[in-house]
C-alpha cells in the first residue's frame, strides 16, 4: 500500500527470470508429499500387520488358515473357525441382499415417480449411516430374541431336516449375524445398482419397449445385459464390507471357538474375534495369531476390492466407447 | 403397455402367445420391487423407532452432564461425549488438510496415469476394514506406549483420508477448465489459482465429503477398541491418555446383562444416531445448495 506498484506476492526477479515461482514449487511440493504419504500409509498398514503376525506365521505356516483351533491353554491357534464364520455369514448376507438391492434400484429408477423415489433413496442411504455399533445393539437386544423365538423355530419347522437349520434356536449365532450384515450391505449395493440402471442408455430401453417388450423384459434383456459387470462389482464391494465388519458381528454372533454346522449356533468371524481380543492376549503367540487373523482379513478385503475396482475401470472404459 | 380401456381390439399384442403369462410376470416384478423398497424403509423405521422408543425416556440433563456411574448409581455419558468430540476433532485436523492436498495433486498436477494410480490407492485404502486399521495403529503406536486419544484420532484419520480425498478430487475435476485458464491468463500464479479460484468454487462439494466422513468415523468403534478404550469413567480432556468414547461405551453397554446398562446403551445410541443423521442431512442440504449454485452459474 505504501508504494505504488508494490506487490508482496511478486516473486524475486532472479527466480522469475528463470521461470520459477517459489510459491508454485512449494505448493506442488506439499501436494506431492501428501500423495506420497497416502501411498506409503497403505504400504505401512500391510507391512505392520504382516510383521506383527510374523511369529504366528512362522509357527503355524499357511496351515493356520485351514486349522480349526483356538486354545489359549495349549497355545495352539488356527483360523478355520473364523474363516468359516466370515464366509458363511457374508455369503448368506449376499444371497439376501443382492436380489433385494437390485429390486430396490429398479424400483427407484423404473417404477417410482420422481417425487416418491427421492425420499426413498435418501432413506436407503440413511440405512448406511447407522453406526455398526448401534445396529449391533439392536441386533443383540431386539433382532436376537426375535430370531430365537420366531424365525428359527419357523425355519426349523420347514427345513429342520437340513443340518444348517438343525439344533437349538438361540439368540446369538450365524443367522442373526448374516441378517445384520444384510442390512449393512443393502445400501451399498443398491446405491451402485441404481446409478448403473440410471445410466443405461434410454434409447436402448425405448427400443426394446417399442419392439413390444414388457418393462420387465426390457430390464432383463437390455438393462441387465448393460449393467451386468457393474452389478458384479457392486456385489463384490458389498461382500468386502461384509467380510470386514467386526463390531456388529461381534455383538450378535456369540463367539464360539469351534465350527458348528447349524446356522442357529454361536460361531465367530475373523473381524469379530480380533475385536473380542482387544483387552489383550495371554501369550505372545496368541497376540501374533490375532494379527495373523487380521492379515487374512486384510488380504481377503484387498483382493475383493481390487477385483471390484478392475471391473469398474473396465466397465467405464467400454461404456465410454458406446 | 397403456391401452385404451375397453378398446382391446386395437391392441395387437392381445393376440400374441403367452401374453397373459408376460403380464403376470410384469405385475410380479413390479410388486417385488415395491416390496423390496418397503422392506428397506421398514428396517430403517424399525431400527430408528426402537432406538428412539427405548432411548428417549433415559435422556435427561444428568445424562449429558455426568460421567458414567461406577456401581448402580445414576449417571450420564458426559465422559464419552467429551472423549468422542476430542478424538473426532483431532482426527479432522489430521485428515482434512492431507486429504485436500492429495485431491489437489490428483486433479491439478498429476497426469492421467498417476491420477488413476492414486485413485486406486485411495479406493483400496478405503476398503481396508476398520478393525485392520485398529490393529495397524495398535502395532505401530500403541505397543510400548499405551493407549491414547491421539492414537485413536490417528486411526480415525486413516479412515477419513480416502473418503475426503476422493470426494474432494471428484468435485475438483468438475471445476470448469475455463475458470483456471482465466485466472492464469490474468497472471495469477498456479498455486494462487488453486487456492483462491478452484477450491472456493468446489467448497460445497468438499464440505459434503468432509461432513459425511465425520458422520461415518464418529460411529466407528473397531479402531478405537485398540487405541482408546481402556479408560476411567471420568470426564477428562487429557488426550495423551485413552479417553472413553460414545461408540465404545455403546459397545460395552450392549454386552451387559444389566437392564439399567442396556437402557443407557439405547440412550447413548440415540445421541449417536441423532448426531450422525443430522450430519447426513446437513451434507445433503449443502450438496443441493451447491448443485443449485453451479446450475445457476
Amino acid at each position: 500500500m505504501t508504494s505504488v506498484g508494490y506487490d508482496p506476492a511478486a516473486p524475486s526477479p532472479e527466480l522469475e527470470r528463470r521461470g520459477i515461482r517459489l510459491g508454485d514449487v512449494l505448493f506442488q511440493g506439499i501436494a506431492v508429499a501428501a500423495s506420497v504419504a497416502a501411498t506409503v500409509l497403505l504400504g505401512m498398514i500391510v507391512y505392520q500387520v504382516v510383521s506383527d503376525a510374523w511369529p504366528a506365521i512362522q509357527e503355524f505356516g499357511l496351515a493356520f488358515v485351514w486349522t480349526e483351533a483356538w486354545d489359549p491353554v495349549q497355545d495352539s491357534y488356527g483360523a478355520l473357525t473364523f474363516v468359516y464364520g466370515t464366509v458363511v455369514t457374508s455369503l448368506i448376507a449376499l444371497l439376501l441382499a443382492t436380489p433385494l438391492s437390485i429390486a430396490i434400484a429398479l424400483f427407484l429408477t423404473e417404477i417410482a415417480p420422481r417425487r416418491v423415489a427421492a425420499p426413498i433413496a435418501t432413506m436407503v442411504e440413511l440405512l448406511a449411516a447407522i453406526p455398526s455399533v448401534v445396529l449391533g445393539l439392536w441386533g443383540i437386544l431386539v433382532l436376537g430374541p426375535w430370531v430365537r423365538d420366531t424365525l428359527e423355530p419357523w425355519l426349523q419347522s420347514f427345513l429342520g431336516w437340513i443340518p444348517l437349520f438343525s439344533g437349538e434356536p438361540s439368540q446369538a449365532g450365524m443367522l442373526p449375524a448374516a441378517l445384520v450384515l444384510t442390512i449393512m450391505i443393502i445400501p451399498i449395493t443398491s446405491a451402485i445398482c441404481r446409478e448403473l440402471f440410471a445410466r443405461t442408455p434410454r434409447d436402448l430401453m425405448d427400443g426394446a419397449m417399442a419392439l413390444g417388450s414388457t418393462r420387465w423384459e426390457a430390464i432383463r434383456g437390455v438393462m441387465f445385459a448393460y449393467a451386468a459387470p457393474g452389478i458384479a462389482a457392486a456385489v463384490l464391494l458389498g461382500l468386502g464390507r461384509a467380510f470386514g465388519e467386526a463390531i456388529a458381528v461381534n455383538q450378535v454372533i456369540g463367539g464360539a471357538n469351534s465350527i458348528n454346522i447349524s446356522l442357529f449356533a454361536p460361531a465367530d468371524s475373523l473381524g469379530s474375534r480380533i475385536a473380542a481380543q482387544y483387552q489383550g492376549a495371554t501369550s505372545q503367540l496368541q497376540a501374533s495369531s490375532i494379527l495373523y487373523l487380521g492379515a487374512i482379513l486384510m488380504v481377503i478385503s484387498l483382493v475383493t476390492n481390487v477385483i471390484a475396482q478392475a471391473i469398474v475401470t473396465r466397465f467405464e472404459r467400454s461404456r465410454r466407447a458406446y | 403397455m397403456t391401452t385404451i380401456p375397453g378398446d382391446d381390439r386395437y391392441d395387437i399384442t392381445i393376440r400374441s402367445a403367452g401374453l397373459r403369462r408376460r403380464r403376470i410376470t410384469e405385475k410380479a416384478f413390479a410388486g417385488l420391487a415395491v416390496a423390496s423398497a418397503l422392506i428397506a424403509v421398514g428396517i430403517l423405521a424399525l431400527v430408528l423407532g426402537t432406538v428412539i422408543h427405548k432411548g428417549l425416556s433415559q435422556l435427561s440433563l444428568d445424562f449429558f452432564t455426568k460421567a458414567r456411574p461406577l456401581f448402580g448409581e445414576s449417571g450420564g455419558i458426559a465422559d464419552a461425549l467429551v472423549g468422542s468430540v476430542l478424538i473426532v476433532g483431532m482426527a479432522m485436523l489430521m485428515a482434512i488438510p492431507v486429504s485436500i492436498l492429495v485431491a489437489i495433486f490428483m486433479s491439478e498436477y498429476a497426469g492421467p496415469r498417476l491420477s488413476v494410480a492414486l485413485r486406486i490407492v485411495l479406493d483400496v485404502l478405503n476398503g481396508v476394514p476398520a478393525i485392520v486399521v485398529g490393529i495397524f495403529v495398535f502395532g505401530l503406536l500403541v505397543v510400548g506406549r499405551g493407549q491414547s486419544a491421539i492414537f485413536g484420532a490417528f486411526s480415525l484419520a486413516v479412515l477419513m483420508l480416502p473418503m475426503v480425498a476422493r470426494a474432494t478430487q471428484e468435485v475438483l475435476e468438475i471445476v470448469p477448465r475455463s475458470l483456471r485458464e482465466a485466472s492464469l491468463a490474468l497472471g495469477v500464479t498456479r498455486w494462487r489459482t488453486t487456492v483462491s479460484v478452484v477450491l472456493p468454487t468446489a467448497i460445497g462439494g468438499i464440505l459434503t465429503g468432509v461432513v459425511i466422513a465425520v458422520a461415518r468415523v464418529a460411529g466407528e468403534t473397531a479402531p478405537l477398541l485398540f487405541t482408546s478404550s481402556i479408560a476411567a469413567n471420568a470426564i477428562s480432556t487429557d488426550v495423551t491418555h485413552a479417553l472413553p468414547t460414545l461408540p465404545v461405551a455403546i459397545f460395552a453397554f450392549s454386552e451387559s446383562a444389566d437392564p439399567a446398562e442396556q437402557a443407557m446403551g439405547w440412550a447413548a445410541a440415540l445421541v449417536l444416531i441423532l448426531f450422525v443423521l443430522v450430519l447426513n442431512i446437513v451434507a445433503k442440504l449443502v450438496a443441493s445448495r451447491q448443485r443449485r449454485k453451479s446450475e445457476g452459474a
